[in-house]
């Protein structure tokens, strides 16, 4: 079975493809990028002038929920707000009930995720058993079982020991190790980016040295193991600096951010909605100038991805008291317009380098799959649409939880189509494409 | 925020709080600060009639709904409440239904559901008053916010100054002690300056608040430099678990440093006003011969609470309005 999409701006960073071309699907897999492509025997999908067709987006950091928390999301859930959200794979946190420290629940998952049979997901298995801190996983039973990194996310690695433990343990699999950078000691009982803002209405600080500290933590002993880091979520301007020193020793760190730590400030604790407790994630929305930092990194490369740090709560776990709601907030259905708008538009980077971000990036970081439209790979394979004008509606989103910030933001930029394995799994009716074309 | 300014008459434009709710003292102009204390002055002339009650509040509802302990404010609030002739209810944690697990939302919802006109609240949550206040028709206000605000304190105590000094502006005040987890430290601050107060805050550095100068006021650890010609001095709680945070060694070693003595006091002008918000630990950020001496002004703060919580209620109440009205 062979499908012709015809014409679109075609973007693959990794084969040095910028231009209008035709792109060839067959067997669910990319045959040919080139232009004028003969048609016969295909079906033809003709790309409208001004959308972009490139490779499928990969959100390596999501919580996915399940097993244990099904009230905030699912797999089909969470799957269902990926390819609305125009991503192709995610790879999902381990911090579930249980916790995905063994085959049975990395199994779980990928039934789960093949039962609803949209985007790819890629779990990612605890380091320690538990994420208690204490003992190490039996990490090569996750990565038999599909695991394709680990992390103790929602916390840091407990010990410096144990991390470095698990750099070179898992370095053996080559496994990255993701890390949620912190120092625990120095967040405490923090709710809140520690500035101006948290101390005028009173919320206890987390300090961007919390994280640059266990940030610098990592770069050291990746660099005493040889073995790859990637710090999760990056918020602070020092710990940009820790991997800017990193990179250029020659250290295999990498790192991500999410969209809201290059959109907000730490200003939105206190307006429009004071203590919205939408505004509040771990790390926390910080100052302008680290937020600022998040962006100059974008640009000039030693960010190596976006991911959302999607992190679904009920609502009525967030209708509580500012210090008393869980971290997180929703992002798999907002990262593409709030990235395009901020990023793009701003005139801050072009699109080859958003697809880096979003795709190319996260598939060499992770080790999977995708992030390019070369001849072979699979048709997964996200289709933007640039100029779209997009407003963000929270109750609109497929995620079974509506926690953002970004509700009734009007952004430009956004998903027209999602194509995984050859098969079109999202079609966005407020896009061009959306008159069933697909 | 929560502003219910429809069908202003100007002609009343100054003798209510155009506003649902007293949430802190940072969205108050100082025009609304002034109608309190001016309010309040009368508020007092009540207190020392033989029968210390009007009727500005009769058949109005107050709940009282405190999730901290608290002697002085709450009964103070409760005072005040019943010389309006309002109908006053307390609720205190521990005989709520909040033990058995509902949320502050859940409680709220059904004591509004009996229809009170006005939630005093006290909570250990900054912000829980702005919750409330999205969620309730009733006026909310704000007994003490975690380490947010606490309006009241910082009306009563300007209302104090005030009635020694005659003005605020240009006042020296110094405020010493745990700024960081202090809500009357904030409210204190915002209103000070909104008055145009020299206001100086001194503590050891683990206690300021982060970027303290961007709220207007000079900080220093030097306690002599915030005492010298000072006007006020205002002492706060030192709370003794601190140490356990690493915050200060000990609290001999506190009022070594910072421990207003009669001697550090002398610095100051020789008509300072010495003041704390309660409760006291005498020794550590005050001596007892300074908190009983004869500058010592702490119990006037407390019995003017009473005439500030009066003009707090009447005017958010719609003071002259609702008067005419009834």
């Amino acid at each position: 079975m062979k499908r012709l999409l015809k014409g679109g701006r075609v973007i693959d960073p990794a084969n040095g493809i910028d231009g209008v071309h035709d792109l060839l699907i067959e067997d669910g897999r990319i045959a040919r990028v080139g232009r004028d492509l003969p048609v016969e025997g295909a079906t033809v999908v003709e790309i409208p002038e001004g959308l972009v067709v490139c490779p499928g987006l990969i959100d390596m950091h999501v919580h996915l929920r399940e097993p244990g928390q099904e009230h905030k999301e699912t797999v089909a859930s969470g799957v269902a707000s990926a390819v609305a959200g125009g991503f192709t794979a995610v790879a999902c946190m381990p911090n579930t009930s249980p916790v995905n420290d063994n085959a049975n629940v990395t199994s779980l998952i990928l039934a789960k995720a093949a039962e609803a049979n949209l985007a790819h997901v890629y779990p990612i298995g605890a380091v320690s058993k538990g994420s208690k801190g204490e003992l190490l996983a039996d990490i090569a039973e996750l990565k038999q079982a599909g695991c394709v990194a680990i992390t103790d996310d929602g916390h840091p690695v407990a010990t410096a020991l144990l991390l470095r433990r698990a750099l070179e343990y898992a370095g053996m699999f080559g496994m990255p190790v993701i890390e949620h950078c912190e120092d625990s000691t120095l967040k405490g009982d923090g709710v809140a980016h520690e500035g101006f803002h948290a101390a005028s209405l009173g919320l206890r600080g987390i300090p961007g040295a919390a994280e640059a500290l266990g940030v610098e933590r990592g770069v050291l002993l990746s660099e005493l193991t040889g073995s790859a880091f990637h710090v999760a979520h990056m918020s602070a301007r020092a710990s940009l600096r820790a991997v800017r020193k990193g990179k250029e020793a020659g250290v295999r760190v990498t790192c991500e951010v999410a969209p809201h730590h290059f959109t907000l400030t730490d200003e939105a604790l206190a307006s429009p909605i004071p203590y919205d407790t939408n505004v509040k994630m771990n790390p926390p929305l910080r100052e302008a100038a680290d937020r600022d930092a998040m962006l100059a990194g974008i640009a000039d490369g030693t960010v190596d991805a976006i991911a959302t740090d999607h992190a679904p709560h009920h609502y009525d776990e967030k209708k509580v008291e500012f210090d008393r709601a869980p971290f997180g907030i929703v992002g798999l259905e907002t990262a593409v317009p709030l990235s395009i708008d901020r990023l793009v538009h701003s005139g801050l980077i072009r699109l080859p380098r958003l697809v880096e971000l979003m795709s190319t990036g996260p598939a060499r970081i992770l080790r999977v799959a995708g992030g390019t439209l070369s001849p072979g790979a699979a048709a997964d394979i996200t289709v933007l649409a640039p100029d779209l004008k997009v407003r963000v509606r929270a109750s609109q989103l497929r995620s079974r939880s509506k926690n953002t910030p970004f509700d009734g933001w009007e952004l430009r930029g956004g998903v027209a189509a999602t194509i995984v394995g050859g098969r079109t799994v999202y079609v966005n009716p407020e896009s061009v494409m959306g008159s069933g074309v697909m | 925020m929560s502003s219910t300014s429809q069908e202003i008459d100007p002609k009343q434009a100054v003798t209510a709080l155009r506003r649902k709710d007293l949430l802190g003292i940072a969205e108050l102009s100082p025009e609304e600060i002034e109608l309190v204390l001016d309010t309040a002055e009368a508020m007092k002339e009540v207190g020392t009639r033989p029968i210390k009650k009007v009727p500005a509040l009769r058949g109005k509802t107050v709940v009282n709904l405190f999730f901290e302990p608290s002697t002085r404010t709450r009964t103070s609030f409760e005072i005040a409440e019943k010389r309006l002739s309002a109908d006053t209810l307390n609720i205190a944690i521990g005989t709520s239904s909040v033990v058995k697990g509902e949320t502050l939302a859940d409680t709220a919802l059904n004591l509004e559901a009996m229809s009170p006109d006005m939630i005093v609240l006290r909570h250990a949550s900054s912000g829980a008053c702005h919750m409330l206040s999205r969620i309730c028709r009733s006026a909310i206000i704000n007994a003490g916010d975690g380490m947010h605000e606490h309006p009241t304190q910082a009306l009563l105590d300007a209302f104090t100054i005030r009635e020694r000094k005659k003005k605020l502006a240009g006042l020296k005040i110094a405020i010493i002690g745990d700024l960081l987890h202090s809500r009357v430290l904030r409210s204190n601050i915002h209103l000070l300056t909104k008055l145009g107060a020299d206001v100086w805050v001194c503590g050891p550095p683990t206690l300021f608040p982060t970027d303290i100068r961007r709220f207007g006021v000079t900080a220093t650890s030097v306690v002599d430099e915030a005492v010298r010609n000072a006007d006020v001095i205002m002492l706060l709680r030192i709370q003794l678990e601190r140490m356990e945070g690493a915050y200060f060694p000990s609290l001999r070693e506190y009022f070594r440093v910072f421990g207003m003595t009669e001697e550090r006091m002398r610095l100051a002008k020789s008509d300072v006003m010495i003041m704390h918000p309660g409760p006291m630990n005498r020794g550590v950020e005050i001596a007892s011969e300074v908190a009983d001496g004869p500058y010592s002004v702490i119990l006037d703060q407390v019995a003017n609470g009473v005439a500030v919580r009066m003009a707090v209620l009447y005017l958010l109440a719609g003071g002259a309005e609702h008067e005419e009205a009834a």
